[in-house]
């Protein structure tokens, strides 16, 4: 693990403690894929959990962030609580967004998640304008997008980097490379498949870091971040990284080796940094039994939230096309 | 009252919006320096700054999708796009995200975005710079789709606008730009609810809405000398339609002529046309007949374009038909 940045025992247990919640919640996801229980598109972060986590474990509370459709592990380190992101997946109107968005569009108000967004691309403007009003109404406030590489090859990516540094706006773009855009290799989609030079071109400063190894996102995150908050962004991170299941819940994987996954899983985050803790005294046994049943706890409390929720009767359904009723005060 | 263009008017009413509203600001190419692409922003970067009259480059994705986070997260945006033409190239980030959050989220963000677009044909800038894309932004759900034909929806419909918790885009026809009109200084606001009968009459309705307002307006005077009195509706908001309106016309004069500069198939004009069908069947003593353009790209040539376009004459003999069948 990388000493760039100093981390006491707590924010260890912390990142451990929230990759494994992700880990261990889109396992349960998966499980209830399989009874039916959740339908549509199933998009896993496995294997990517430390790029989150690690990122995120730089932000403040006022602190936005947007994600893409692979965002149940982005809301959970964000602080979206897990029962109603469990009633959002299970399409309850508990869920945080009354079971409308499911698994592709989460989102929470309360805590600056703007999506949840399936269009590849689609948040980098929005984190664009999030930005923009944070710099005039919330001074110090940064904003966060995630996206996959995939994304890099799409015009918003080019706008969106421009924009920022023209603006010199407070805001962080991570690139989750996690080397195939569904089943096209990064090299294949572009010409210059080193992601974070492709800043340099829009005057933006970019690192590239392993984003397998959760000590090493937080301390570029937390470099950047800082970066930000004293008014010197934009920054982009490639978080080199790698997901261990298919596209979606399905897919024939015919554009990669079972050898590769393998590797890959070889220097998974989470058994990692449970390894380097245990070895270097950070951890207990019993710490790492406890913090494993406090999730399972969690879990076990978001499933049961979530399967007793109701679904929204159908008399909402063009509740909140336009907005003319509601009373919303945007408040800066 | 006071006698002032179209542009002067949308000018006054984003100065107006400046100054009423330190978290609006206007956004887009060319509207610092240069003054707007059709000079609408002339002088505001000297009033308000770089801050507030933001250049931005040509990005048209981008520059909406930033509209839509900065109304997002407490700003009260003003995009302008040049001309509809080029929104095209923003209509993932109109649709898929200006359109779809509140719904989506489950009502826990709205978008207070206005976005101010050219459109229209008429003045010999072919087939990239004169379609009408209006109607098929009324097409989506979560759009409020203004179409200011006079002085006073241009002068008032932005603050209206502004003050919508939706997004709403507003289209300006390239041709009234420099049409003028005069303005009642009594008159502060307007909705952005209703349609408006602009010219009463029991004979026919004419239905229509931007640069086809005073081509029926012109026909209706024709037709007057003619012994026809036409009902002249200003349609002002595509969505939500106000086919309440339309249909109280039509109780009244039993005929219906839609005008509308957008393409025939699939329009807002088939879309009213549907409405009646289904709303006032009984009401009609003839069918409902439309004037739209030709469905071509808009051609450079001028008799060529006004050919593509609805004309006077064209109005004028589609009423008469309507009224005074041959045979």
């Amino acid at each position: 693990m990388s000493d760039k940045l100093h981390l006491d025992r707590a924010s260890l247990h912390q990142l451990y403690r929230q990759m494994l919640r992700i880990r261990n919640f889109e396992a349960r996801c998966v499980e209830l894929y399989q009874a039916q229980q959740i339908r549509g598109f199933l998009h896993l972060y496995d294997g990517q959990e430390a790029v989150a986590v690690g990122v995120t474990s730089a932000l403040r509370d006022g602190d936005a962030v947007l994600a893409t459709y692979r965002e149940h592990g982005h809301a959970l380190a964000k602080g979206v609580p897990m029962d109603t992101l469990m009633a959002e997946m299970l399409g309850k109107q508990q869920g945080c967004c009354r079971g409308r968005g499911g698994s592709m569009h989460i989102f929470d108000q309360p805590r600056r998640f703007y999506g949840g967004n399936a269009i590849v691309g689609g948040g980098l403007p929005l984190a664009v304008g999030i930005a923009m009003a944070d710099q005039q109404l919330r001074p110090g406030a940064v904003t966060v997008c995630f996206f996959g590489e995939g994304a890099v090859a799409e015009g918003a990516f080019h706008e969106s980097l421009n924009l920022a540094a023209l603006w010199r706006l407070p805001l962080l773009f991570v690139c989750e490379n996690n080397l195939y855009a569904m089943g096209v290799p990064l090299a294949e989609s572009d010409a210059q498949p080193e992601v974070y030079r492709k800043a340099e071109a829009y005057r933006v400063t970019a690192a590239q870091v392993d984003g397998m190894d959760p000590v090493q996102v937080a301390a570029a995150a937390s470099l950047a971040i800082a970066e930000l908050r004293a008014g010197h962004g934009p920054w982009l991170l490639e978080c080199r990284t790698y997901r261990y299941r298919a596209h979606s819940m399905f897919d024939t994987q015919a554009y990669r080796s079972k050898d590769e996954v393998e590797q890959w899983r070889q220097q998974d985050p989470i058994a990692r940094l449970q390894q380097w803790l245990l070895a270097n005294q950070q951890i207990s046994p019993e710490e790492v039994g406890r913090i494993d049943a406090d999730i399972r706890a969690e879990i076990d409390a978001a499933v049961a939230f979530a399967e007793a929720g109701t679904p929204e009767p159908l008399a909402e359904l063009t509740r909140f096309v336009l907005m003319d009723s509601v009373v919303q005060e945007q408040a800066p | 009252m006071s006698r002032i263009t179209y542009r002067e008017a949308c000018r006054q009413a984003i100065r107006a919006a400046l100054l009423a509203d330190p978290r609006c600001f206007v956004m887009g190419e060319d509207v610092g320096r240069y003054g707007g692409c059709y000079a609408v922003t002339k002088g505001l970067l000297e009033e308000f700054g770089p801050q507030r009259i933001r250049d931005t480059p040509l990005a048209e994705n981008g520059i909406a999708g930033a509209g839509v986070g900065a109304a997002l997260a407490g700003l009260r945006p003003i995009v302008e796009i040049m001309t509809c033409n080029f929104s095209l190239l923003a209509l993932d980030q109109i649709m898929n995200n200006a359109a779809s959050l509140s719904h989506m989220s489950g009502g826990q963000f709205a978008v207070p975005l206005v976005i101010r677009m050219a459109t229209g044909g008429g003045r010999q800038l072919a087939a990239q710079h004169s379609h009408s894309l209006e109607g098929w932004y009324a097409h989506i759900p979560g759009l409020k789709v203004l179409v200011p034909a006079t002085v006073e929806d241009a002068r008032h419909m932005l603050a209206a606008a502004l003050a919508d918790p939706n997004p709403v885009l507003i289209f300006e026809h390239i041709v009234l730009y420099n049409a003028e009109g005069e303005l009642d200084d009594t008159v502060t606001a307007v909705d952005i609810a209703h349609a408006k009968v602009r010219r009463s009459g029991s004979d026919i309705s004419l239905v229509s809405y931007g640069n086809s307002l005073p081509k029926c307006l012109a026909a209706a005077e024709q037709l007057a000398g003619e012994g026809i009195q036409a009902d002249v509706i200003d349609l002002r908001v595509l969505r939500p339609l106000d086919g309440a309106t339309i249909i109280e016309s039509v109780r009244r004069t039993h005929r219906c002529l839609i005008v509308d500069e957008g393409w025939r198939s699939g329009s807002i004009s088939a879309e009213i046309a549907a409405r009646l069908a289904d709303e006032a069947l009984y009401e009609l003593d003839a069918p409902v007949r439309r004037v739209c353009s030709a469905e071509v790209p808009v051609p450079y040539a001028a008799q060529m374009e006004a050919a593509a376009l609805p004309q006077v004459a064209d109005i004028v003999a589609a009423a008469r038909a309507l009224l005074r069948p041959a045979g």
